[in-house]
């Protein structure tokens, strides 16, 4: 668990503070996509809460430890870091630098080598093809993937991310967002992941943290955000086309009307298929409604465009679809 | 040609004081000028402020004529192997010091940032992250101050410091070409051998960091 | 200082004749140096050669470079001089080379592309555009004279080093530091100024920063 009690930092000589009284909580295993325009104080915000930056007001409590009474050398050493540029160590291995943190911590050498193996096998990368090449000989993904297994080396729960992603080529960089996705859930990790990259943020995100100009103006669920901005700033920053977005989110199995026989002759939508690529057929077909197949013999249910129309326009939900997550505190 | 050989047969020993002077004047210059410029260019690479102005002063002294730098000071110091000490630390010392500084100024800022935020210690990051990262750029200013080091001791003799100056200083006034060309040689052979020795601990350094720099 | 006062006319004969040695080694050094810095910058091959020969010879002492001609050309102010551009010659040829390579390649795509011809693109394109690079050579070339020219007094240049050597044989500390300090100020003032018309230049061409 994170927790931002009126954080603010005000850099000496700045007309006004860069961060500006944030309180922001984010739940144990959840990730909170924090997002905004650049300079709205995102980078600010996530290196208080490693005192990489000393806060000037408020509180922030990491694991039921208050950050700003710890010794920040050791508390970074128990908070994973992941930077854009990766930030690895080029004179060291790709295993030497996964091992940082466990070698400041004292593990044995044994403990050391079987855990680096175990991390590079998690992010994807053969332990024993990797372990010895040199960062400058990994592309982009592959440095990345050492990256967060470096920063996950030593078992935080804890994890801060600053746009781990941007200098990716957009195909790996897909990739590595589901699969690094799918293993900071696996683990339980509480992540604040900085980014610029809406779709990113969606796709991430339990949640997401819209900033601007130093002040938290939304914290929602990312469905709930993209249906309901809190203010103009945020629909604009969103895009007019987040309808579209938030149907990234939903399945077409969650949508539709499960037993109802779908008319003759509709096509077919895989059940866990996005309600976008659902209405993409539907648009290519002209037909009203799908069915919705999940490899049995009979289809599953019917999805209709004015289901789809209702959802998008965030109306009440009658199948309950919106539902990922518990509301936020 | 044959002169020389025959001059070198009839003094061995003369070689090997001159060459040992020479060798301790340089290398105790040397290691008294990475002694201060070491620690005192990790030091304001911390203190950005006094930079400024300490690079400006040690860019003067680098302008100073070797000679010039080695006599200035005799009516203080006088003559001798100290004094010709004091003058080679002060020529050497710009290399060593403004190659640290820029050596870990060029430490990519974010590998910095990063070794920090996995919790590494100030002194761990300079030992571990930034001293590693910046060390070719460091021994090119000691290779710098190594080959001007011992050229400058070669005039050491004019103030008493002894070295191979003393085979061309007396080769000339005795017009005695042999020993003058056997000084010269000597002293270009030592200036070389730093060089190389220097340059292969450079590239040994810089082959440390990988293929190329990612 | 007392002996400074009472002989500044012998001062300022040494301080002159240093001025007119270096001056002639530098005239001498850029007429050889610019044309083959030229040359080199087209030719790998030559190019090579000339980095590699600059860098041999910079670790060769200077004294032992005067000694070594001594056999050769004797003593006197001719062999100073022929010293004094050999032991600089490369070096000032090394950085007109660095210099045209510097010259960003897109720069000079975009001249061909209008046109130019190759002698007018190195003089209306290449050589201004070098010119805050070569100065700086200059710069270096200058200083480095100045210092070697000190100890060519040695085999009989002249000048600021003369005084230093003479005080030296007659044990006269005031006459030492007092070429000492004139042939450093001499060297501080050099860098100084043509630092100066470096960044006059730079802001000319526009490549300040
Ligand atoms: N070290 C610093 N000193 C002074 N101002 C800074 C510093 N770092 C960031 N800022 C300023 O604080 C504001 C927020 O910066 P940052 O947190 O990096 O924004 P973001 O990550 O959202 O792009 C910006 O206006 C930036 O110029
Ligand atoms: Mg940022």
């Amino acid at each position: 668990m994170i927790r931002l009690e009126g954080v603010g930092k005000h850099y000496p000589g700045a007309a006004r503070p860069a961060v500006d009284g944030i309180d922001l909580l984010i739940e144990e295993g959840r990730t909170c996509a924090l997002i905004g325009p650049s300079g709205c104080g995102k980078t600010t915000t996530l290196r208080m809460v490693n005192r990489l930056i000393e806060p000037s007001s408020g509180r922030i409590v990491v694991a039921g430890r208050d950050v700003t009474a710890a010794d920040p050398v050791k508390l970074r050493r128990g908070i994973g870091y992941v930077i854009q540029g990766t930030g690895l160590f080029p004179h060291l291995s790709v295993a030497g630098n996964v091992a940082t943190v466990p070698r400041l911590l004292g593990w044995d050498r044994a403990r050391i080598a079987a855990r680096v193996d175990a991390m590079l096998g998690l992010v994807g990368l053969d332990p024993a093809l990797f372990r010895d090449r040199r960062p400058a000989s990994l592309s982009g993904g592959q440095r990345q993937r050492v990256g967060v297994a470096r920063a996950l080396a030593a078992d935080p729960p804890v994890l801060l991310m600053d746009e781990p992603f941007a200098a990716v080529d957009p195909l790996e960089r897909g990739r590595l967002q589901r699969e690094i996705t799918e293993i900071l859930r696996r683990l339980r990790k509480t992540v604040i992941l900085v980014t610029h990259d809406l779709d990113e943020a969606i796709r991430m995100g339990d949640t997401v943290a819209v900033m601007r100009d130093g002040r938290l103006v939304q914290h929602d669920r990312p469905d709930q955000v993209l249906a309901a901005p809190a203010d103009a700033f945020v629909a604009e920053f969103l895009g007019s086309d987040r309808a579209l977005r938030r149907l990234t989110l939903l399945t077409a199995a969650a949508a539709c009307r499960s037993g109802e026989r779908p008319p003759e002759g509709a096509p077919e939508v895989p059940a866990e298929a996005s309600l976008q690529v659902a209405l993409s057929i539907l648009l290519g077909s002209g037909a009203e409604a799908l069915a919705v197949v999940d490899g049995g013999p009979r289809p599953v249910g019917t999805l209709s465009l004015a289901a789809i129309r209702a959802l998008a326009a965030g109306l009440p939900d009658p199948s309950g679809a919106v539902a990922r997550s518990p509301p936020l505190v | 040609m044959l002169d020389l050989v025959a001059w070198l047969r009839a003094h061995p020993d003369l070689l090997l004081r001159t060459g040992g002077e020479h060798a301790l004047l340089s290398g105790l210059s040397l290691l008294i000028a990475a002694g201060i410029g070491l620690p005192l260019g990790i030091a304001l690479t911390r203190q950005p402020r006094l930079a400024g102005p300490v690079v400006a002063l040690v860019n003067t002294l680098r302008t100073i004529p070797s000679l010039a730098l080695l006599v200035i000071m005799l009516p203080l110091l006088g003559t001798g192997t100290a004094p010709s000490v004091v003058a080679l630390v002060l020529y050497g010392l710009p290399a060593v010091l403004l190659n640290t500084m820029a050596g870990l100024g060029g430490v990519p800022s974010d590998i910095v940032d990063a070794a920090r935020g996995q919790g590494l210690a100030p002194a761990q990051v300079l030992a571990r992250v930034e001293l590693p990262l910046a060390a070719p750029v460091i021994l090119a200013g000691l290779r710098s101050a190594a080959v001007q080091i011992v050229a400058a001791a070669t005039l050491a003799v004019f103030i008493g410091g002894g070295g191979f100056g003393e085979l061309i200083s007396a080769g000339m006034g005795l017009l005695d070409t042999p020993q003058l060309v056997a000084g010269a040689l000597a002293v270009a052979a030592m200036a070389g051998a730093a060089e190389l020795g220097f340059g292969w601990a450079e590239r040994m350094a810089t082959r440390r960091l990988g293929p190329t720099a990612p | 200082m007392v002996w400074a006062i009472e002989n500044g006319d012998v001062l300022l004969e040494a301080t002159l004749q240093h001025l007119a040695l270096v001056g002639q080694a530098l005239a001498i050094s850029l007429a050889i140096a610019l044309p083959l810095g030229i040359l080199a910058a087209r030719r790998p091959r030559l190019h090579g050669v000339v980095m590699a020969l600059a860098g041999a010879l910079y670790t060769v002492p200077a004294l032992a470079l005067f000694a070594l001609l001594v056999p050769l050309m004797g003593l006197g102010q001719g062999p100073a001089l022929v010293a004094i551009v050999s032991y600089s010659l490369l070096v000032l040829t090394r950085n007109v080379a660095v210099a045209l390579r510097e010259v960003p390649a897109d720069i000079l795509d975009a001249a061909d592309g209008m046109g130019f011809s190759r002698g007018r693109r190195l003089l209306r394109v290449e050589l201004p555009l070098a010119a805050p690079v070569i100065l700086a050579g200059i710069r270096l070339t200058a200083v480095l004279q100045i210092s070697v020219a000190t100890v060519a007094a040695f085999i009989g240049a002249g000048g600021l080093g003369d005084l230093i050597f003479q005080g030296i044989t007659q044990d006269h500390g005031d006459k030492v530091v007092a070429g000492a300090v004139a042939a450093s100020l001499l060297a501080v003032a050099a860098d100084e100024s043509l630092r100066r018309l470096e960044t006059r230049l730079r802001l000319a061409t526009g490549l300040a920063g």
